[in-house]
């Protein structure tokens, strides 16, 4: 199904995805998208929405189960406390992306914004994975606490080199951070030790690297020829001492 | 002149979505630019405050000062013009043109003066000029009842009001402005009124202001242009950034880089790993500037007279992002408004926190315009 979002207002155009989604609809196709927020936002099946355009903030938030490909930009908080499927952006995404993610994946082409990932979690067996091909501003994986990023810095701008933010992983206890080619320790938060990554660790990468490779038309092999540096919490409570009254 | 009652509104202290279109060969925007790419971000306002600039409104009048007032109640006008002709000029002088709609009850009333300098201060002298319309503005402000300057500088229009976006520019009929600068607010106040004098921008001279976030530091800035003789009335946070503009570029001489990072001054802890004289630059304009550092969650855009500065807060609490085709550069809180105007850009990012994006006209944009 084609929906033509050209002027669009978010309300109108989320309503008539929904509506398809309750028809049966499995493939749902939008084109002029510019700046419609909320799209797919809820959705509980496993529809895919295929994006023309750059839709607005919050796209696929609280979603389980829908596969979301943007073939453009995204703007910010794109996968907000996601439960489940897939968002694939095509190009860059804005800030506090994947905030609070708790299942489910986001892959991102090139640069993400700030606070990306922040309060991302894991449970049982709910494990989110973000992937971002280029930078990542500050503040990424703040306050993680389960699931994994991968951020590779290899399709994004260059001009922003080392923009792989200050506080990198500030305040977290829990998940995973990989990140290729090296960091500079200087960015890391308090609380976060840096380790070789084990036999594991590079299975799960591999088998992230090559889905994500598949859906963004890249070789697997070029992104893993490099080492990855691992991220993890030092301490599982890490302000346990400064709430102690 | 008494000093003016404190508000009916109870708080005199400060708290959306921003946008600046520039054609940096000087060409003409039509002011219907502006209002799309604003209306597409209706959601980020509340229809409690929007308003635009138009740098290149007023060309018959371009060298002379424009001063927009706004007249809560239209018997302000008279002392208003009693005590302009005392100070200035006046060359021309008429009510904005408005269309009155359905949907605003009882807006106040806007008139429009080109005034020049009197004859004995030299014209030369654009330092004695400036500092003589911002005591104008600064003393209509204070001590006239019901009146308030919007905007005073040349060649420019600042339109602003309380009402969604599309309302505003329907009632200032921002079709028929054109300019080669253009910037747009809509506004979601969050700690303080939304009144008409209010909206975005802000301004003083040639500088105009739009904001989103809010300015926690606001007491201390306030207090640090008061002493400088800037009095902050309009009973939001974003004034005082203008008045800070205006001391630190105009009266105190910092370029405009300088005065961002007196805005979003680098943490201490980045200034200690800084070599010198870098690191001798930034503690220098910390501790001289320390009062007028601005703290809180902020993504503001600067106008001036042949440009925009874009700022965000050091930890980028609000979002900025800046796109680009040919001499079109847009800067906006979302990459879709820049897109509502610019179709297929060349280039699209996002400033980093704390590092100002200036873009200016061409360089024989602005010598065209200076002589």
């Amino acid at each position: 199904m084609k929906i033509d979002s050209q002027g669009m207002h978010y309300k109108v155009l989320n309503q008539k995805i929904n509506e398809a989604v309750i028809q049966g609809i499995t493939d749902i196709e939008l084109f002029n998208v510019n700046g419609q927020r909320y799209i797919g936002d809820g959705l509980r099946k496993e529809v895919r929405i295929n994006v023309h355009g750059v839709p607005g903030n919050d796209l696929g938030s609280f979603m389980n189960g829908p596969v979301i490909t943007v073939n453009n930009n995204a703007q910010d908080a794109v996968g907000n406390t996601m439960n489940g499927g897939k968002i694939i952006i095509k190009g860059m995404a804005g800030d506090v992306c994947g905030y609070g993610m708790r299942g489910g994946k986001l892959f991102i082409l090139k640069d993400a914004g700030y606070r990306v990932g922040i309060h991302m979690k894991g449970y049982k067996t709910l494990n989110p994975i973000i992937v971002i091909g280029g930078n990542a501003g500050d503040f990424l994986a703040e306050y993680m606490a389960g699931g994994v990023i991968i951020l590779l810095r290899m399709f994004g701008r260059n001009d922003h080199n080392n923009i792989i933010g200050d506080y990198l992983g500030t305040g977290m206890h829990g998940g995973t951070v990989y990140i290729r080619d090296g960091i500079d320790k200087k960015k890391l938060g308090k609380g976060v030790g840096v380790s070789e990554p084990s036999a594991e660790d590079n299975m799960l990468i591999e088998d992230i690297i090559k889905e994500y490779a598949a859906d963004m038309g890249l070789d697997a092999g070029k992104i893993l020829n490099e080492k990855f540096e691992k991220l993890t919490a030092l301490s599982t409570r890490p302000y346990s001492k400064l709430y102690t009254y | 002149m008494g000093i003016k009652p404190s508000t009916p509104y109870g708080k005199d202290f400060g708290g959306c979505g921003l946008v600046g279109i520039i054609d940096r060969s000087g060409g003409s925007l039509s002011g219907s630019m502006v209002v799309s790419s604003l209306c597409s971000m209706k959601e980020r306002g509340n229809g409690l405050g929007s308003g635009y600039a138009v740098y290149g409104a007023y060309p018959d009048f371009k060298d002379s000062f424009g001063l927009h007032i706004m007249y809560n109640d239209i018997s302000a006008r008279e002392p208003v013009e009693e005590f302009l002709k005392t100070r200035l000029r006046i060359k021309h002088s008429e009510p904005v043109p408005v269309k009155k709609l359905h949907s605003m009850n009882t807006p106040p009333e806007f008139w429009r003066y080109f005034a020049d300098p009197p004859e004995d201060l030299d014209v030369q002298d654009e330092d004695a000029n400036d500092d003589l319309i911002v005591g104008v503005v600064m003393e209509i402000n204070e001590r006239i009842d019901n009146a308030y300057v919007v905007s005073s500088g040349k060649n420019l229009g600042v339109f602003k009001g309380v009402g969604h976006p599309d309302e505003i520019a329907e009632f200032f009929r921002m079709q028929d402005y054109k300019g080669y600068l253009l910037l747009g607010h809509t506004r979601f106040p969050t700690n303080t009124p939304g009144w008409w004098g209010g909206a975005h921008p802000f301004t003083i001279l040639d500088w105009s202001i739009v904001h989103n976030g809010e300015i926690s530091s606001y007491g201390t800035n306030k207090r640090y242009v008061e002493m400088f003789g800037y009095k902050c009335t309009l009973l939001t946070d974003t004034e005082v950034v203008a008045y800070l503009l205006d001391l630190l570029v105009r009266k105190k001489g910092l370029t405009l880089s300088a005065a961002a990072s007196v805005l979003a001054p680098p943490f201490w802890k980045n200034i200690q790993d800084m070599e010198p004289p870098k690191k001798d630059y930034y503690t220098a304009l910390r501790m001289c500037y320390g009062n007028a550092s601005l703290n809180g969650p902020f993504a503001i855009l600067m106008g001036f007279d042949n440009g925009i500065l874009g700022l965000n807060d050091r930890i980028k609490l609000r979002p900025l992002i800046v796109g680009r085709k040919g001499d079109i550069v847009a800067i906006a809180s979302e990459e879709s408004a820049i897109r509502e105007v610019i179709k297929e850009p060349e280039d699209v990012w996002a400033p980093k926190a704390g590092e100002p994006f200036i873009v200016k006209l061409k360089e024989d944009v602005t010598q065209v315009r200076s002589t």
